[in-house]
């Protein structure tokens, strides 16, 4: 996959270019002087809590907001001074805002019709955008008949039938139940996939980011903490940000004692002392953000020795367990600390019969986790 | 026992549900239908002598040989329409201001300009167009300081000066349901419409409207049946000449003493509204009972 990180000369095969865009509400920064580029054919996500300043930002993309400074490029063309209506962009609506008052057909037909197309032409390309998203032969019904899946379907169908450059996703499953969440992740994948459309996606939902992306932009406070593949951002955080934020992590905080190659032991204000990979390097004595994710934490039997070299090993307590079947884990507490620990089981059902208050022992690989110095904290 | 307290328990909830709707039935007894009987008894009848009466069709028929009648009651009719069809191009753009603009308390003082018209009652708001209109007023004075007139030109007393202050009267009648309308429209509709290429006036026409139609049509039946029967606008600024449907049923009631004939009357400009109001639910495509929701 071709690099792209921000602040890149302007690629040929990029769809998307925004450069050092900056907008306010009133005092308040929703976006500070942002860059991004996303490659033709991706699908790119946008991954932040709410209030970070996404939407915002996808609604500059779309033109319903102008940005205070900065430019926006799609497929080659700025965007300044050009309306929502005249982009080669559309957007799928976090409530999906399709029309109540026309059917299924209608809906689809709406940007065609717009556009001066031909009636007969228009009834052919909607027959054949709806074919593509599985609801062949739906054309005469309401919107309400639909179900929630079906609905999402309608709507990219209503943007993608024009033939956009791009298509925006304002968290559009965040409607949705669980389970057809879980469907639809898998159906937007293939969707982008068979159409081959740029896709700029939003999600406060990290999962849904990582499973659908090819490339994963980490926004907080109105810029981007890191942007990377969704194996990046998981093994590979810049900042505590981006290791807090996706997947699972044990976070602690404490001061550097010793450091040892690359990596530097800290110890937490309860005492605890744990070892990592330090991300910069850190001085003894600086105060220190640190990262355990629970799977990196292995758990030993009585019968295994030491699994690596210089591994520091603890003993806690199973605290609670958290069944969830693939995602199962245990929370444990290393008893002279205090400290609780949250550790992924195995999948093999090796921990089947485990019991809260039950003694484990376990370490990690020290480069397995990550410090960085407090200062890095936004 | 069980089936006794249950028939007990209904009969109590039924007793409830009477005593509740008692007052509306009493209203609609005693204010509605039992005067509107007394009027059609008294249409329906002609009278011979002092106290002497024989049933008969002769004020109907009176109604279609007399020209005027017929004539005013079309003209009070069109003149209605065309009100209730300005009022609404006045009223949209600012229920759109207050609906889907204006924020907080900008909103709140835009409404309340709507409302203050109406804490002067209907009659002292008529005058206040007199003060303003007649030949000696405000308006005609300053036409001529402009040059526009050599001299004071009369204002009162025309059909447009009706019309303006039917469409006055009306205002807030119209405004109230289209706010209502328009509010309930997600405005990320308006945002998907901009962005699938659509332009102000195809949004406003597949997209705005559909979704207002009921609460344009309340508006429009409101305003229409209030206009159709407001006697003081239009005797007071179209004068003697304003030849308003409501002033030949006044006259017959009052100035005549013909009870009969006002009642024919009156029973005729009742039909004449619900064949206006069911044509233009027809033409609309709206459902009675949806748009009754919206008033």
């Amino acid at each position: 996959m071709p690099s792209s990180s921000p602040h890149e000369t302007p690629s040929q095969h990029a769809d998307l270019q925004v450069s050092g865009v900056s907008k306010r509400f009133g005092t308040f920064e929703a976006v500070r002087d942002l860059s991004l580029t996303v490659e033709r054919g991706s699908f790119f996500s946008i991954l932040g809590p709410s209030g970070c300043g996404k939407t915002t930002l996808l609604r500059m993309i779309a033109g319903f907001n102008a940005p205070d400074s900065g430019d926006i490029v799609i497929g080659g063309r700025s965007m300044q001074g050009v309306g929502p209506n005249r982009r080669p962009v559309n957007m799928v609506f976090q409530h999906l805002a399709l029309f109540p008052m026309m059917n299924v057909g209608e809906n689809v037909a709406y940007g065609l019709h717009q556009r001066g197309v031909s009636t007969s032409e228009v009834k052919r390309r909607v027959g054949d955008m709806l074919d593509r998203v599985g609801l062949p032969g739906s054309e005469n019904k309401g919107v309400d008949q639909l179900s929630g899946g079906q609905k999402q379907r309608v709507a990219i169908a209503r943007s993608l039938v024009l033939e956009p450059t791009l298509l925006l996703l304002d968290e559009p499953l965040g409607a949705l139940d669980l389970k057809l969440r879980e469907h639809m992740k898998i159906e937007l994948k293939q969707l982008q996939a068979a159409f081959g459309t740029t896709f700029v996606y939003i999600t406060h939902d990290q999962s849904e980011a990582l499973v659908l992306s090819d490339r994963v932009a980490v926004m907080n406070h109105g810029v981007f903490e890191q942007v990377g593949s969704p194996q990046d951002l998981y093994y590979q955080p810049l900042t505590p940000f981006v290791a807090s934020f996706v997947g699972n992590n044990n976070g602690f905080t404490g001061r550097v004692e010793s450091i040892v190659g690359g990596c530097a032991t800290v110890r937490t204000p309860s005492g605890l002392a744990l070892q990592a990979r330090m991300h910069a390097p850190l001085p003894p004595g600086a105060q220190a953000q640190l990262f355990v994710r629970p799977e990196a934490v292995v758990l030993l039997d009585g019968s295994q020795g030491l699994l690596g070299n210089g591994w520091a090993i603890y003993e806690g307590q199973v605290e609670s367990l958290l069944f969830d079947g693939a995602n199962s884990a245990v929370l444990v507490r290393e008893p002279q600390t205090r400290t609780s620990l949250r550790i992924a089981l195995p999948q093999t059902g090796q921990y089947a019969g485990l019991q809260v208050g039950q003694t484990l022992r376990f370490g990690f690989d020290p480069h397995n986790a990550v410090c960085f110095g407090a200062s890095d904290a936004r | 026992m069980h089936a006794d307290a249950n028939r007990n328990g209904s009969l109590l909830t039924r007793l409830g549900i009477l005593l509740l709707f008692a007052p509306v039935v009493l209203w609609l007894l005693g204010l509605i239908i039992l005067p509107h009987t007394e009027l059609a008894y008294l249409s329906l009848r002609v009278r011979l002598a002092p106290r002497v009466y024989e049933p008969s069709l002769a004020q109907y028929r009176m109604f279609f040989e007399e020209p005027l009648y017929l004539q005013t009651f079309l003209r009070t009719a069109l003149i209605s329409i065309v009100s209730t069809a300005l009022t609404l191009l006045v009223c949209f753009p600012i229920a759109w201001t207050i609906a889907k603009i204006a924020r907080h308390r900008m909103r709140s003082l835009l409404f309340l300009l709507c409302l203050i018209p109406f804490w002067v009652s209907e009659t002292v708001r008529a005058l206040g167009w007199t003060i303003l209109l007649r030949e000696s007023g405000v308006l005609p004075a300053l036409l001529v300081s402009l040059g526009i007139t050599d001299k004071p030109v009369e204002l009162l007393y025309h059909d447009a000066t009706i019309v303006l202050g039917l469409v006055y009267t009306s205002m807030l009648f119209m405004v109230v349901p289209l706010i209502s309308a328009l509010e309930s429209l997600d405005d990320s509709l308006i945002e998907a419409a901009y962005d699938l290429g659509g332009n102000s006036a195809n949004i406003l026409r597949r997209i705005v409207i559909p979704h207002a139609a009921p609460g344009i049509v309340a508006g429009c039946i409101v305003v229409f049946m209030l206009t159709l029967g407001n006697y003081l606008t239009p005797t007071l600024l179209g004068g003697k000449s304003s030849q308003w449907f409501t002033e030949q049923i006044y006259s017959q009631f009052i100035t005549r003493f013909n009870w009969e004939q006002g009642s024919a009357f009156g029973f005729l400009l009742l039909g004449l509204s619900t064949l206006i109001v069911y044509l233009g639910l027809r033409v609309s495509g709206q459902k009675f009972t949806d748009v009754m929701a919206r008033t």
